[in-house]
C-alpha cells in the first residue's frame, strides 16, 4: 500500500480556519514519454482527489499529467465540528487510496 | 638562511592558495543554497516527499525476507536506537573486502550473508526506502569519518575530484571548489558537501542516491559515468564526507 503523508491540526477553535496538508506516493507518469527503445510509457496518474469533512465533501481536485510525482495537495477550512477528514485518491489502473485524520473542535 | 625560509613562507603559501579547497568557516550545506519554498518543503516532514521513502523503508526494516527469514529488526531491533548516527560514518570500511562501503552496499551485504535474500538493484524504490530509513535516523548528527584504514582511500577520491576529465576537460574541484559561490545556467552551484543523501530531487521527481548525482555530474562534463558499485564513486563519496566532516546530516533532504 503506497504512503500517505496527512498534516490536519489536532485542535481547534471552532472558527478557526485551519490548513490542511497531503502528499501522496504517486509515479505520475504522464503517458508522454518514450522508452530509448522507442516504447511508450503508458499513462498512470491520480485522477481525482477529496476531502469529506463528516461526510460532508469540502474540497475535490482533478489531477491531469502536468502534475508532479507525488502530488502535494493543500487547502484551507473553517472548522466547525469535531470529526474526521476523509481523503480520497483515485487514478489509472484502479489506483484507490484513503487516509483519514481526526480534529478536536473546542 | 633566513632567505631559505622567506622562500619556503611564501611556497606554502602559494600552495594553500593553489589546491584552493573550501576553507572550514566558508563551508555551507547545499540547504542554503535554496529558494524558501523548496527550505520549507525540506522542514516540514508532512510536505517532505522524500519522508515517502523512510516510511516504506520503516515498513521493510520490519517485514522477513531471504531464506533465512529475518528481517532488520531480528538483528538490529529498534532503528531509531540502532541505527541512529550510523549513516553519518559512511562509507566504511569493510574488513572483509578490504575497502569502503557505502551505506547501500552495507544494506545489500546484510541481505547477502545475513538475511540469504538477493541483493536490491541500486536506484530501485526497496533500497533508496531502506537507506532513507537508516540514514535518517541519523538527521542532525555529525557527519565523522576519522578512520585511518581509509585514508588511502580517501586520497584516491580527491585525485579524482581533482583530475580533470571528459570532453568538457573539467574536474569536480572547477566548479565545486573554484566556483561555488557563482551560478551555472540559472541553478547555484554548490560545495558538495553530501549531507542529505539519499535526497529527494524536484528535477528527478523522486528520491536518489548520492552516486546517482555523482553520475548525473560526470555526464555533464561529457565523461563516461562509472557503474552504480563502482569503487571510485565510492571514494569520491568517501572524500565528499570527508569534506563535509563535522556538518549535520539532513537525510531526506530535498534539492531542486
Amino acid at each position: 500500500m503506497p504512503s500517505a503523508l496527512i498534516n490536519v491540526p489536532a485542535k481547534a477553535r471552532r472558527g478557526d480556519i485551519v490548513e490542511i496538508k497531503t502528499l501522496m506516493s504517486h509515479i505520475m507518469e504522464t503517458g508522454y514519454r518514450h522508452l530509448a527503445s522507442g516504447e511508450a510509457v503508458p499513462r498512470d496518474i491520480i485522477t481525482s482527489f477529496s476531502c469529506r469533512y463528516n461526510d460532508t465533501e469540502i474540497f475535490r481536485a482533478d489531477l491531469y499529467p502536468a502534475i508532479a510525482a507525488n502530488p502535494f495537495i493543500t487547502f484551507f477550512t473553517t472548522a466547525t465540528e469535531s470529526g474526521t477528514f476523509e481523503f480520497e485518491w483515485i487514478g489509472d489502473n484502479g489506483f484507490s487510496e484513503t487516509a483519514s485524520a481526526s480534529i478536536t473542535v473546542e | 638562511m633566513r632567505l631559505a625560509w622567506i622562500i619556503a613562507f611564501v611556497l606554502l603559501v602559494a600552495a594553500a592558495a593553489g589546491a584552493a579547497e573550501i576553507s572550514q568557516t566558508e563551508r555551507r550545506s547545499g540547504y542554503s543554497f535554496m529558494g524558501p519554498d523548496t527550505k520549507a518543503m525540506q522542514d516540514d516532514d508532512t510536505a517532505n516527499p522524500g519522508m515517502l521513502w523512510v516510511l516504506d523503508g520503516e515498513k521493510l526494516w520490519n517485514r522477513k525476507v531471504g531464506t533465512a527469514d529475518k528481517a532488520c529488526a531480528d538483528c538490529h531491533s529498534d532503528a531509531r536506537a540502532s541505527m541512529k548516527g550510523v549513516a553519518a560514518h559512511y562509507p566504511a570500511f569493510d574488513k572483509a573486502l578490504g575497502r569502503p562501503v557505502d551505506l547501500e552496499q552495507r544494506i545489500n551485504l546484510c541481505r547477502t550473508n545475513h538475511q540469504q535474500a538477493s541483493p536490491l538493484p541500486y536506484e530501485s524504490r526497496d533500497l533508496l526506502a531502506l537507506t532513507a530509513f537508516v540514514a535518517q535516523q541519523s538527521r542532525g548528527a555529525a557527519i565523522e569519518n576519522g578512520d585511518p584504514q581509509l585514508d588511502p582511500f580517501v586520497a584516491k577520491g580527491r585525485e579524482l575530484f581533482m583530475q580533470r576529465q571528459g570532453q568538457l576537460n573539467l574536474g569536480c574541484t572547477n566548479c565545486h571548489d573554484d566556483n561555488w559561490d557563482k551560478r551555472l545556467a540559472g541553478s547555484p552551484i554548490t560545495q558538495a558537501h553530501p549531507t542529505g543523501y539519499p535526497l529527494y530531487r524536484l528535477e528527478w521527481q523522486s528520491l536518489g542516491s548520492l552516486q546517482r548525482r555523482l553520475r548525473a555530474c560526470i555526464t555533464g562534463i561529457r565523461a563516461q559515468a562509472y557503474d552504480y558499485g563502482a569503487p571510485e564513486l565510492v571514494e569520491l563519496e568517501l572524500y565528499l564526507m570527508s569534506r563535509a566532516r563535522g556538518m549535520a546530516m539532513e537525510t531526506p533532504a530535498v534539492r531542486p
